[in-house]
């Protein structure tokens, strides 16, 4: 199993704490879901109190610190500092968002910011695309975690582009990746684990559904149904039938 | 002397005065700042009795207890029951669905029974119809509450008190002020515009994936638009983006809002527990209202009432939480 920045974590699934109808529910859904990590957006949760950024560290798990909303690289940088006062920890999930409708990454930005906060002493998760290229990048830039998309932030679509997945996963088989965002159903999860990536990361998927808690659940279920199948190593795709009995000695009735 | 002392004259502390009062209690309201005004959350709400569009993300004890409130303030003010309308941009048309599937009671609208119900919004193609909920105008109703008090010889004395300061039964409903461990504050800010061209007759709601809008008519062409929800303690004045956000919304729903003029912008916090449900927490003669979320108008009548209910018969409704 890959490590995150030295962390080995308990489960492959990262929850996201923003848009839960109460932080009620939201403490019950971590709980359901068995998640090991906690996303957090810094942007709107700053102000006097505190009292938000308190329930998700009393979620007692670890806390990854996000840029989301950060459209330009010196946007996220300071955002990442600030996380980094606020939450104590190095890690930052790096957001730079380079289109309002799609919330597809910047990658320009995205390299940018990335050197300058790994060259700070900063764990950087960068949210990236499948690109290979921008890949091998954000690797040079010093990250050693990479977070690609499955599909555009909240919309549930699942493996968008699964050749570019799986290319991507093959070309670097020593950095831990996470597949975050556009999850929308556990079935998703299970087939980014089956599919070699070390993690899933997803909020809406849980918080849009009629019941979070139910389906922070599933996800938890789907992490680990997930996490054995590729322990157990799968079969793996034929193109010719090929009969679980043998048809010799088969009695003709 | 008094039987019951009243600490805050927000919408929970002046509701639960009037319950009280009906009931025959002799009462003394006390508030810092005196009459409710700029200084209190209840100034800055929308007015909405909508129990059954907010049961879409709220407990379903906030649909069941806020179908009462329409009755309840009728009593007191101006109580508009138009329904509520939902609709969603043709793009966003998942998001009306799904609202659909999880709200309460209404009907479906096409575009002509749109248009008849709100022919200002002729270019929208399909909404939701919620006929039975409700809205009031929220600074007329707490002016309707202090009159109707005054009615009874009931005056909001400006002072400053402690629970401890006072000896007898005490009702604590100051909001932030009160010093309960697992209260926070959710920031919401807002928007008054002046739109003469506009008629809409109920409040519509725009589901949009990013940002929720709300409009509701105030007459004479007043719109109040909200709101933000954000997880903030932070009582700044309205920020640029939130600003963007609220008025892009207006846009999308009628482009002549483009022209409105900005009356006014607000930025409060609503006092909230863990599970966005508002209690009274009872702790020998000290009851504290509390925690109304982004419920005040909705829930203030059921709070005021268990209140009521606790401090005349010892009822221990839903909302009790006796420490």
């Amino acid at each position: 199993m890959r490590d995150f920045y030295g962390v080995m974590l308990d489960s492959p699934l990262m929850l996201g704490t923003a848009q839960y109808p109460s932080p009620s529910v939201m403490q019950q859904a971590f709980a359901a879901s068995g998640a090991s990590v906690a996303t957090v957006s810094l942007r709107r949760e700053s102000g006097q109190g505190q009292a938000f950024g308190q329930m998700v560290r009393d979620l007692g798990i670890h806390i990854l610190p996000n840029t989301a909303g950060c459209h330009n690289a010196r946007e996220a940088i300071t955002t990442a500092q600030m996380a980094r006062e606020v939450f104590e920890t190095n890690w930052i999930k790096l957001e730079v968002i380079g289109h309002a409708d799609t919330l597809q990454p910047d990658p320009f930005g995205l390299l940018d910011a990335a050197e300058t906060l790994s060259a700070d002493g900063f764990d950087v998760f960068p949210y990236t695309t499948e690109d290979q290229v921008l890949a091998q990048r954000l690797i040079d830039a010093g990250c050693r975690v990479l977070m690609p998309w499955g599909a555009p932030i909240g919309s549930g679509m699942g493996l968008n582009n699964r050749y570019g997945l799986r290319t991507l996963r093959a070309a670097f088989p020593d950095i831990p990746m996470v597949i975050d965002a556009g999850l929308g159903l556990p079935s998703h999860a299970a087939d980014a684990l089956e599919m070699g990536f070390d993690a899933v990361l997803l909020n809406s998927a849980v918080t849009q559904a009629g019941d979070p808690v139910a389906m922070a659940r599933a996800f938890g279920l789907a992490v680990q149904a997930g996490t054995l199948a590729t322990q157990a190593d799968p079969m793996g795709v034929r193109d010719m039938g090929a009969p679980s009995t043998p048809l010799i000695g088969k009695a003709w009735l | 002397m008094h039987d019951i002392t009243i600490i805050g004259a927000g919408v929970a502390g002046l509701f639960a005065a009037y319950d009280l009062s009906l009931r025959g209690l002799t009462l003394r309201i006390l508030d810092r700042n005196g009459p409710p005004a700029a200084h209190g959350c209840s100034w800055w709400a929308g007015g909405m009795l909508a129990p059954y569009c907010e049961g879409v993300t709220a407990d379903p004890l906030i649909t069941r207890l806020g179908a009462e409130s329409a009755d309840a303030w009728a009593q007191v003010t101006q109580v508009t029951r138009r329904g509520t309308l939902v609709i969603a941009l043709d793009r966003d048309r998942a998001e009306l669905l799904r609202f659909a599937r999880r709200a309460g009671p209404h009907d479906p609208l096409d575009a002509s029974a749109l248009t008849a119900l709100e022919p200002d919004l002729a270019t929208h193609r399909q909404g939701l119809f919620f006929p039975s909920e409700a809205h009031l105008n929220p600074r007329r109703a707490l002016a309707d509450l202090v009159a109707a008090l005054q009615a009874r010889d009931i005056h909001i004395e400006q002072a400053t008190a402690e629970p401890d300061d006072i000896t007898g039964p005490v009702i604590d409903a100051r909001g932030m002020a009160s010093p309960l461990p697992d209260l926070r504050g959710v920031r919401g800010e807002m928007a008054v515009l002046h739109a003469p061209d506009i008629t809409l007759s109920r409040p519509v709601r725009l589901l949009h994936p990013r940002h929720p809008l709300y409009i509701v008519p105030r007459g004479n062409g007043i719109f109040m638009l909200g709101a933000t929800q954000i997880e903030s303690g932070a009582r700044h004045p309205i920020t640029a983006r939130a600003m963007l956000e609220l008025l892009s919304a207006a846009y999308a729903l009628d482009t002549r809002f483009a022209e409105s003029r900005v009356l006014e912008t607000g930025a409060d916090l609503r006092p909230a527990f863990p599970d966005n449900i508002p209690r009274v927490t009872v702790r020998g003669r000290v009851l504290r209202l509390n925690g109304l979320f982004r419920h005040g108008y909705l829930m203030a009548p059921a709070l005021a009432r268990q209140a009521a209910d606790y401090l005349t018969h010892q009822t221990r409704g839903e909302l009790i939480h006796e420490d």
